[in-house]
C-alpha cells in the first residue's frame, strides 16, 4: 500500500515536468546535431596527436 | 499592468500548454512560414540542420514576445472577450511567469540563432522582439489608432530574418517580403476590428474603428490594400520570383482589391443585418492571401532548383 497520496495537482505537475524535461532533452539532442551540421560543414579536420607529422607543421612554418 | 493577486493556492499550477499556450502558437505558425521561405528562397544554400535550428529560433523568439505581451497587456485581456481565456486572464499562468519565460526564451533564441547562423540574423531578431513588445505593446498600442501600421512591422520581419540567417544580410528582395506583410496587415487586423469593435472599445484599445469610426475604417482598409497591390507583382518580377509569384499575386490583389471595394462600399448597418458577413470573408481571405503569396515565392524557387525558372 502506498505511504503517499496523490492529489490531481502532482498529475497536473508531473505533466509539467514531463514537458520540461523532453523539452530540455530535445535541447541537448539540437546541439548535438547542430554541432555535427558544423563540424561537417568545415570539411575533415586534422590536429597534432603527439606524434610529429611533417604535412601538419609545414603549413605553420614551425 | 493591472496587479495580480499573488498566487493564491497550489491548485493553480499550471500545466505545460498553459505555458505552450503563453507563446501564441498560432501567430508563431506565420512566423515560421514566412521565415522559412525566406530562409529557403535566399540565394545562399543552408544545411538543413542549420536551417531547421534558425527557423526554430526564429519562430520561439516570436514566442517569447507574445509572452511578453501577454504579460503586458494582461489587463486589457481580461476586459476583451477574445483574449479572455488566455492564460494570465484565467488565471492558469502568474504574469511574473510569462515574463521570466519571454525574457529567457527572447534570450535564448537570440544566442542560438546568432551561433548556428549569424550575428547579424540574431541582431535582428532581438531588434524584431524589442520592436514588438516595447515599440508596439507598451508604446503604440494603447496610444495610437495607428499602432497596428508601425507594430504591423514586427510581423513583417520573420521573412527578412530568415533571408539573413542565410546570407548574413538583407537585400531589395528581402525587404520586398517584408513590405507585402507590413502592407497586408492593416486591412487584415482592420477586417477583424469592423466586426470585433466592442471588444477593442471596452478595453479602451484605441483601435481606428473606435477612434475614427466604421466608415474611416472602410476607407483606410480600401487605401492599403490599392497600396498593398503592386508589391506582389513587384516581388513576383524580382530575382526571387517567377511566374508562379506574378500569376498568384496579380489574381489574389485582385480578389483582395473586391474584398475592400465590397467593405468600402457597405454601411455599418448593412453589415449589421448580415453579421458582417462580408468583413468577416475578407478577414479569413487575408489568411490565405499571404500563405498563397509564400507559398508561390517557395513554388518558384522549387521550379527555379529544377532549371525551370525565367531567370
Amino acid at each position: 500500500m502506498a505511504i503517499t497520496r496523490t492529489h490531481e495537482l502532482h498529475k497536473r505537475r508531473f505533466g509539467r515536468n514531463l514537458g520540461v524535461a523532453l523539452t530540455l532533452g530535445a535541447f541537448v539532442l539540437l546541439v548535438f546535431g547542430l554541432t555535427l551540421a558544423k563540424l561537417t560543414e568545415t570539411g575533415p579536420t586534422e590536429g597534432f596527436d603527439h606524434t610529429m607529422r611533417p604535412s601538419l607543421s609545414e603549413g605553420t612554418g614551425q | 499592468m493591472s496587479e495580480l493577486s499573488p498566487s493564491l493556492t497550489a491548485e493553480h499550477d499550471a500545466e505545460f500548454g498553459d505555458y505552450v499556450a503563453l507563446l501564441k502558437p498560432r501567430v508563431m505558425s506565420l512566423v515560421i512560414f514566412t521565415a522559412l521561405v525566406g530562409l529557403l528562397v535566399a540565394p545562399v544554400p543552408v544545411h538543413p540542420m542549420v536551417g531547421f535550428t534558425a527557423i526554430l529560433f526564429i519562430a520561439l523568439g516570436g514566442g517569447a514576445s507574445g509572452a511578453l505581451n501577454m504579460w503586458w497587456d494582461a489587463d486589457i485581456d481580461r476586459i476583451m472577450r477574445r483574449t479572455r481565456s488566455r492564460p494570465i486572464p484565467a488565471g492558469r499562468v502568474r504574469a511574473e511567469e510569462a515574463l521570466a519565460l519571454g525574457l529567457a526564451l527572447s534570450a535564448l533564441s537570440v544566442v542560438m540563432l546568432g551561433l548556428a547562423t549569424n550575428l547579424f540574423a540574431a541582431a535582428f531578431l532581438a531588434f524584431t522582439i524589442f520592436f514588438y513588445v516595447v515599440i508596439y505593446t507598451v508604446w503604440l498600442k494603447r496610444w495610437t489608432p495607428q499602432n497596428i501600421v508601425i507594430g504591423g512591422a514586427a510581423g513583417a520581419f520573420p521573412p527578412m530574418v530568415g533571408w539573413a540567417a542565410a546570407t548574413g544580410s538583407v537585400s531589395i528582395e528581402a525587404v520586398l517580403m517584408f513590405l507585402i506583410i507590413f502592407m497586408w496587415t492593416p486591412p487584415h487586423f482592420w477586417s477583424l476590428a469592423l466586426f470585433m469593435k466592442s471588444d477593442y472599445h471596452e478595453a479602451k484599445v484605441p483601435m481606428l474603428t473606435v477612434t475614427h469610426g466604421a466608415d474611416a475604417t472602410r476607407r483606410h482598409i480600401l487605401i492599403y490594400t490599392l497600396l498593398l497591390a503592386p508589391v506582389g507583382p513587384a516581388l513576383g518580377l524580382s530575382s526571387i520570383g517567377g511566374p508562379a509569384t506574378l500569376s498568384a499575386t496579380v489574381i489574389l490583389n485582385l480578389l483582395f482589391l473586391k474584398g475592400a471595394w465590397a467593405i468600402w462600399r457597405r454601411s455599418t448597418a448593412e453589415a449589421q443585418a448580415d453579421e458582417f458577413a462580408v468583413e468577416k470573408r475578407v478577414f479569413r481571405f487575408s489568411l490565405i492571401y499571404l500563405f498563397l503569396t509564400f507559398g508561390a515565392l517557395l513554388l518558384d524557387a522549387s521550379l527555379r532548383h529544377l532549371g525551370w525558372g525565367l531567370v
